[in-house]
């Protein structure tokens, strides 16, 4: 029996509509989306654009802005742009990043993830020290200022030891990390159990940490809720 | 006497159904009222608890009650132009996200979280989506936005918000989940508040374009298989991505719920990677570069990589496990009353649909399958409910979803086996209410 005849048959009028849409008396359907269809909308980017907002740069050292700075001339900028949050040695002021040491620690009970004991690649450093920092101020840096600094981070991090080494464009893809082959890819799914257990589970159900305990919730009492005074 | 059937509830006076626990009910509510109301109850109460109803913590006007008509059935209300752009009830304006200070140096660089066991339904509303900044939310003109497009593709471009408005819309309804959702709870249970522990998490229904859209625009070249999308913002994150998860389903989002994003959530153009970690859901985004390798930024080494036990740590960690909890009974939301209760609470998985929540009201020793209402939908939060019986005694309430890849919730133990305690992020395991005699719910870890 065809579409139409079914749909005449149970007699509703949309499922007449929709048989005759079938039979092809409806209107053009806009595309799913083309793959590939051009909508003329955009222009094209300058070279001179581009070169604006492509600060970014890959483990190698490829794409890396052209600068140089050594870990002494870094220092002094650490001084006088850094050390209010990072602390003179880097050490961190309050609850901001520490930014040396840190060795052997990652499989402790307290891990101090730094560049010296953590990041992977010295490219890293430079990309985010130009794109973010100074927090607050972030691309004032000049290129040569970001490879100072990310030279001093190095350098307080023994990564380097030479004061005046050179980093740059040329060398920051070639600096070792310590922690390079610290990380694996991801490969969850993981904790799975055998069986989705429903009934007489055995479990442990000793309550053995609690909250209020630890009593480390905001108190924010005051802007909670409506006032009733 | 007809009047007293309508008299406030709890008044054990005129509710003979209440019997015992409308006391505690009453304390509950001047609790709800501020520090006064907890010391008069002499209650024990956490802070947390004591804004549980808060927008029922007012007593009734008697005089507003049948067989009285109230005051809004005699005079006129507000006129149409009263609230050009509507806000919610001032009864409601205890529903607020909240910030846990001590987490973080700045409020420029931090996290507030989504009141989620104040919401109805799976669609958060703009003005609660938790947000996440890490260099402040900017407020820009769009006219004076761009999104570039440059690397391994044919041609460089640049293409206005005029120009994203014209290509064709997609809707679609997703969560957004930090990677970091539940992080402070590793080591044991620490905030007593499921807006605390879970509230990294919204969802709504983004409109934007889908991403391989505009890739066909600017041609992407064999070899790239890399995209790097960078905010505009003052922290310019930048995450790698690859391009199978751009010709998937990534949407350059403009609108959220029906209007153009908050400044907060990256108005005005934002990337969506549904059901992966949200710190690559880059707000404000500025540029997207295509390559043939990833970048390796600071989010994604420093930051968002997952330290193990063995002082190893996994990166590109980016799909969101599956992961549910209850947000009604939390210890926002103290058991009220004895007899038939409701279990409200929200599921979501990063790799699919919610399949299955069970709950248990005995600490995993026992599960019951949980009502899944329509929508389900992937890579979308679920909500689920199903009724227990209380009758004062104390009570274990977990949930546990499983999703339709069949990855199933796991427990704090089996993570920490796997894991450490060092993770901070992807922490999805199940979570540990206790209902205590007095109906006061707290955050508990089991062993």
């Amino acid at each position: 029996m065809s579409v139409l005849a079914n749909a005449l048959r149970t007699g509703t009028a949309g499922a007449v509509a929709l048989a005759l849409g079938a039979l092809g008396t409806v209107g053009a359907v806009a595309a799913d989306l083309d793959p590939g269809k051009p909508y003329d909308l955009g222009r094209d980017a300058t070279p001179e654009e581009v070169a604006g907002w492509d600060i970014d740069v890959l483990p190698d050292g490829t794409g890396a802005l052209v600068g140089q700075g050594t870990p002494a001339e870094g220092e002094a900028i650490f001084m006088a742009q850094c050390a209010v949050c990072h602390g003179e040695f880097g050490e961190g002021v309050d609850r901001y990043p520490v930014l040396f040491g840190g060795e052997d620690t990652l499989a402790s009970r307290d891990p101090v993830k730094t560049p010296g004991s953590y990041w992977p690649y010295a490219s890293t450093l430079v990309d985010y020290i130009y794109r973010a920092m100074p927090f607050g101020q972030a691309q004032t840096l000049t290129p040569d200022q970001a490879y100072a600094l990310t030279a001093y981070l190095l350098y307080i991090n023994f990564v380097l030891d030479d004061e005046d080494f050179v980093l740059s464009n040329e060398t920051i893809g070639a600096v070792e990390m310590p922690n390079r082959d610290g990380f694996i890819r991801d490969d969850r799914p993981d904790a799975q159990p055998e069986t989705v257990c429903m009934t007489a589970c055995d479990v442990p159900t000793q309550v053995v940490g609690r909250a209020r305990i630890v009593d480390v919730t905001p108190d924010d009492d005051e802007t909670a809720g409506l006032s009733l005074e | 006497m007809t009047g007293t059937k309508g008299a406030p509830p709890g008044d054990a006076a005129t509710n003979s159904r209440a019997g015992p626990r409308s006391e505690g009910r009453r304390r509950f509510l001047r609790a709800g009222a501020g520090l006064a109301g907890a010391a008069a109850a002499g209650a024990t109460l956490g802070v947390s608890g004591g804004r549980a109803g808060a927008a029922m913590a007012a007593e009734a006007d008697p005089t507003a009650l049948p067989p009285n008509v109230p005051w809004w059935g005699h005079y006129l209300g507000d006129g149409v132009e009263a609230h050009p752009y509507g806000k919610p009830s001032e009864y409601e304006a205890h529903v607020v996200r909240r910030n846990v200070p001590w987490l973080t140096a700045t409020t420029e660089s931090s996290v507030n979280f989504t009141p989620i066991h104040e919401l109805h339904g799976f669609v958060t509303p703009n003005g609660l989506c938790f947000e996440r900044h890490h260099g402040g939310a900017p407020s820009l003109n769009p006219a004076d936005y761009r999104l570039m497009i440059n690397g391994l593709v044919d041609r460089p471009m640049i293409f206005s918000m005029e120009d994203i408005l014209r290509f064709p819309p997609v809707s679609r309804f997703h969560f957004l989940e930090c990677a970091a959702n539940s992080g402070m709870e590793w080591r044991g249970a620490q905030l007593n508040g499921v807006q605390y522990t879970h509230g990294m998490i919204h969802c709504v229904q983004y409109t934007g374009v889908p991403l391989k859209v505009i890739l066909d625009q600017v041609g992407v070249k064999p070899n790239g298989t890399w995209l790097m999308a960078e905010g505009g913002d003052a922290s310019g994150m930048n995450r790698s991505f690859p391009l199978e998860k751009a010709l998937d389903d990534a949407i350059l989002a403009y609108a959220m719920n029906g209007e153009m994003l908050r400044p907060e959530n990256g108005y005005p153009l934002r990337l969506v990677l549904p059901g992966w970690e949200g710190n690559m859901w880059v707000k404000w985004i500025r540029r997207i570069e295509v390559g043939d390798q990833p970048w390796f930024a600071r989010e994604e080494t420093s930051k968002y990589t997952d330290l193990l036990d063995n002082g190893k740590a996994r990166y590109f960690t980016w799909e969101m496990d599956a992961k549910s909890v209850i947000t009604g009974p939390c210890p926002e939301k103290p058991v009220l009353r004895k007899g038939i209760n409701q279990i409200k609470g929200l599921a979501w998985s990063g790799r699919g649909r919610v399949k299955e929540v069970h709950v248990s009201t005995d600490g995993g020793r026992n599960w019951m399958q949980a009502r899944l209402p329509d929508p389900v939908l992937p890579k979308c939060l679920t909500c689920f409910n199903a009724e227990f019986e209380w009758h004062g005694e104390e009570v274990l309430l977990q949930s546990r979803v499983v999703d339709d890849t069949g990855y199933v919730q796991p427990t704090m133990a089996a993570l920490q086996k796997v894991r450490g305690v060092n993770s901070i992020y992807h922490n999805n395991a199940i979570q540990t209410w206790l209902v205590n005699q007095t109906g006061e719910v707290e955050n508990v870890r089991l062993g």
